[in-house]
């Protein structure tokens, strides 16, 4: 407030008594905005009263509203009258949406312009100034400020009552510790657990059990069910195989070409890769479950034999084992060992020897 | 005692004599009424953000009414018949029901998704304005730091929300998401499985993303965007420089009534026009996408703009893995790089960088008075290198879309992109900074010489010149005034800015006013060329 008062005393008129009967209104704002140190500089009538031009805008502003209330009807009307439930083909409620958004952003156009073009075009334009007063406050009040703080801490003595401090960081530690261990102790979860971080639908394989491969519907394959250079996906034939519960198991099974076959059975025989015997005759199955990512690296190339993810476009060589070829996968997709059973159907060998999809830390 | 009468012209001055009485609000109103706003069109950017924020809150309540937050398997038994009979979610069933079902929901999902993209982008637009006219410096740091914290709990919000659906899309994202998660080094794993309540995806997700997306997000939106506005409030907007504008006053209108109102009229606009795109643009049109399975996804999955460019960057990187040969042996794959630690160098950077500029600059003073971007050639080519950095990355995240259309290789692609990042920025800086210096030098050149007329003369020795009109008035020796300093604003550079050609006439189809008459009649050259004033430069050489 000491600011406010040496400015009006450096601007030297006296507060103006607003009791004044011969003031005009606009005087009043005038001294009210001067005592909020703010000079009206400029203040220009767009329109003078009564005048052609004031009428003309008068008009618009006043038709921007009513199209509004037009609108606005016309949005009622549709969203009560008009066909909205869905239909196949081509139905008048494939135009419900479109109605209402029209209707509805006249509707607020026309106000929201009306809005505009009142303030804009009737009322008076001006320039005001206005100090800033972003000064920091004044070292006397810097100073009391600081120390009534630095009072505050010597009447609380925990300098000179060391043990009250000590003790209250002792209390309160334990505190801050109960408010977070609800927190993390409910929402914390082993990745750990059962190890399934490395196991997939498919680990009853590993146990022994048989565990078909089958299609989306729950089918099981036979080996003349996939032509030639075709591939299928497919997943555990277990409870809830085919679902998100195991999102992890999704294998795409593929049935090579002869060449191609034996380029991919060699490549599984290195002795660095060891997954001799994982093919089953011409069909090779990998994880389908991109290892950059996570999503289904689902586009496979026929006649370069590569699967592109479409996420983010890793690219990984079929024959070589799946290795990533191009982009940011870095880690071949996981390869499912299969067989035939007695009933002519594809069958897990075992689980995937590796961990199934994105890399993480512990991964070994 | 006589009954006083009721008087109704009377009532609003005793209503607000009682209020006045309660709570003394006169003098603290009379302020608020009287606050003067500077203006200019560039203001209005971070204000688009705020509308657009109402219009998610408005939209999203409605939304919340309908949508049931659950990964309970139900079979879809809607109005839309190509997915009846399809198990899936009731997270997904419920926004098919909101879509088809529910009376006017697809408009309300559609124009919420529209205003989040809006907000998005008006906050980016925004900070860009702020970035470039030097309006973070001292001592507005602190709402650059909640600004820039507003894009990354906007982008939170709109990751959360674009996940709710449930759809494949979404449930794509949402897989990618969880092995960002997964990629941190020693802890990924049990964050994931904290955050995700088991292995991926888990039964508890949509619910736990619900909470955050329409309390805990929206809530800390709320704080800071209140915080935002009331330091706008506490330290005065800042102003461009101007005849009368000094660091120490703020010149502009009143706050009502005539700046309000453009406000309100600026706000109904604004959610107009987020009514159309919600009415006539079809966006995220979840039907088609199908349930989250996670084996299916098709190609040109792309997410929405603002998280394009992490995207972009996760394509971009190539496939450099570290193995850490302890134990077992560890890994830090090669998706932690360009999902947790590129944001976190983005988000670090755009924190420091009002401190980073004054510690260079040695600059300590309150700067109130805007900058324009050629006068700081280092900031603008900085600031133009990251919006070619984001760009990059930006059409990067879409490369499968363009190497479809254009029929270019994928593979090209990539590389293109790889290489543009590393090119692309340095070229925007040196290109940024000689175009700022190029600005400036015309300034100078303009403030010294004066305007082209495009008025070509010939000389009686042959020579052609072009007639300048200057800025000042002529001393009368070489039609040169007193060289004008250049004071940070726009430099006249047209002789119609000089008002050559007259007012514009008004009115749409026909003159409202009869046009004033303009001050140069028609046929004559705008400006009288005297003859000491044909030449710039040297005047010797005339004739």
């Amino acid at each position: 407030m000491s600011t406010h008062t040496e400015h009006q005393a450096q601007r030297g008129p006296e507060p103006l008594d607003v009791n004044d009967p011969r003031l005009s209104r606009f005087e009043i704002v005038e001294e009210g905005a001067r005592r909020d140190d703010i000079e009206i500089v400029h203040y220009e009538p767009q329109v003078v009263p009564g005048s052609k031009a004031e009428r003309r805008v008068t008009r618009t502003v006043a038709a921007m509203f009513l199209l509004t209330g037009l609108a606005a009807t016309a949005f009622l009307i549709i969203y009560i009258w008009w066909p909205w439930k869905w239909e196949a083909g081509r139905g008048g409620d494939k135009y419900y949406t479109p109605l209402l958004g029209v209707t509805l952003g006249i509707a607020l156009l026309g106000i929201g312009f009306g809005i505009l073009t009142w303030g804009k075009k009737l009322l008076p334009k001006e320039v005001s100034i206005q100090d800033r007063h972003d000064q920091p406050g004044s070292p006397e009040d810097r100073k009391i400020t600081g120390e009534t703080m630095l009072y505050m801490a010597d009447e609380l003595g925990v300098k000179r009552r060391p043990l009250l401090g000590v003790s209250l960081l002792a209390g309160l530690l334990p505190v801050g510790a109960v408010v977070a261990a609800p927190l993390v102790g409910g929402l914390i979860s082993n990745p750990h657990k059962n190890r399934q971080m490395f196991t997939t639908g498919f680990a009853g394989a590993s146990r022994g059990e048989r565990i078909r491969l089958i299609r989306e519907d729950g089918r099981p394959i036979r080996p003349s069910d996939v032509s030639v250079g075709g591939q299928i996906t497919v997943f555990p034939g277990i409870e809830g195989g085919v679902s998100n519960k195991h999102a992890d198991s999704p294998t795409l099974l593929i049935h090579l070409r002869e060449d191609d076959a034996q380029k991919s059975r060699e490549a599984n025989a290195r002795p660095e890769i060891g997954h001799a015997g994982y093919m089953w005759g011409n069909y090779v199955a990998f994880s389908k479950i991109c290892t950059h990512a996570g999503c289904p690296a689902s586009l496979y190339e026929q006649q370069t034999n590569r699967l592109l993810c479409p996420c983010h476009q890793s690219q990984f060589l079929i024959t070589d084992n799946a290795t990533p070829i191009f982009g940011p996968a870095n880690r071949r997709l996981p390869q499912l060992p299969i067989e035939v059973d007695e009933e002519g159907f594809f069958v897990a060998k075992s689980d995937y020897t590796e961990a199934i999809g994105p890399d993480f830390w512990e991964r070994p | 005692m006589k009954r006083r009468k009721f008087d109704p012209a009377a009532l609003p001055a005793k209503t607000a004599g009682a209020v006045d009485d309660r709570f003394q609000v006169a003098t603290p109103l009379r302020k608020l009424l009287n606050k003067v706003f500077p203006d200019h069109w560039s203001f209005l950017l971070g204000e688009i953000a705020l509308f657009s924020f109402v219009v998610l809150l408005l939209t999203g309540v409605f939304l919340t009414f309908f949508y049931e937050p659950a990964m309970t398997e139900v079979v879809y038994d809607g109005s839309y018949a190509p997915l009846r009979g399809t198990p899936m979610s009731a997270a997904y069933a419920s926004s098919l029901d909101l879509s088809f079902d529910v009376r006017g929901g697809l408009i309300m999902r559609q124009m919420h998704h529209w205003a989040a993209l809006l907000f998005m982008a008006a906050i980016v637009v925004h900070m860009l304005r702020v970035f470039f006219t030097g309006a973070f410096r001292k001592p507005r740091e602190t709402n650059w730091i909640i600004g820039s914290l507003l894009f990354w709990v906007g982008f939170l919000a709109g990751f959360t929300g674009y996940s709710l659906p449930d759809d494949g899309l979404s449930g794509t994202g949402l897989r990618i998401a969880s092995a960002i998660m997964l990629s941190i080094p020693v802890i990924g794993s049990w964050v994931t499985s904290s955050v995700f309540g088991g292995e991926f995806p888990g039964t508890i997700i949509i619910s736990r993303f619900f909470i955050a997306h329409v309390l805990l997000i929206p809530g800390l939106l709320v704080a800071l965007i209140s915080v935002h506005l009331g330091l706008v409030f506490k330290q005065k907007h800042t102003q461009w420089p101007g005849p009368g504008r000094t660091n120490e006053n703020v010149v502009g209108e009143r706050m009502f009534p005539r700046y309000a109102l453009k406000q309100g009229g600026f706000f109904m606009v604004v959610f107009g026009v987020i009514a159309l795109m919600g009415g006539l643009f079809q966006i995220n049109p979840i039907w088609y996408f199908g349930p989250y399975e996670a084996w299916v996804v098709s190609a040109a999955s792309q997410p929405d703009w603002y998280v394009m460019f992490l995207d972009g960057s996760t394509r971009l990187m190539p496939a450099w893995a570290i193995s850490i040969p302890i134990g077992e042996g560890y890994v830090i794959p090669p998706l932690f790089w360009p999902t947790v630690v590129l944001p976190g160098i983005l988000v670090m950077i755009s924190l420091f960088y009002p401190f980073l500029e004054a510690r260079h600059l040695k600059d300590r003073k309150h700067h109130n008075l805007l900058q324009r971007p050629r006068d700081t050639p280092a900031r603008t080519a900085a600031g133009a290198m990251a919006v070619g950095f984001f760009l990059v990355l930006t059409l990067s995240g879409a490369n499968d879309v363009i190497a479809d259309k254009f029929h270019i290789s994928l593979n090209a692609m990539t590389w293109a992109g790889r290489i543009g990042l590393l090119v692309v920025p340095p070229l925007a800086y040196y290109l940024t900074y000689r175009l700022c210096l190029g600005l400036q030098q015309h300034d100078r050149e303009v403030l010294a010489h004066g305007v082209e007329t495009g008025i070509i003369k010939r000389l009686p020795d042959g020579r052609f010149m072009e007639v300048h009109q200057p800025l000042t008035p002529t001393d009368g020796h070489d039609g040169h005034g007193p060289a004008l300093d250049y004071v940070g604003w726009v430099v006249p550079k047209k002789m119609n800015r000089l008002g050559a050609l007259g007012p514009a006439i008004r009115g749409f189809f026909y003159p409202i006013e009869k046009p004033a008459e303009a001050p140069v009649s028609p046929g004559h050259p705008p400006v009288e060329a005297r003859p000491e004033r044909e030449e710039i430069g040297s005047g010797e050489s005339r004739r």
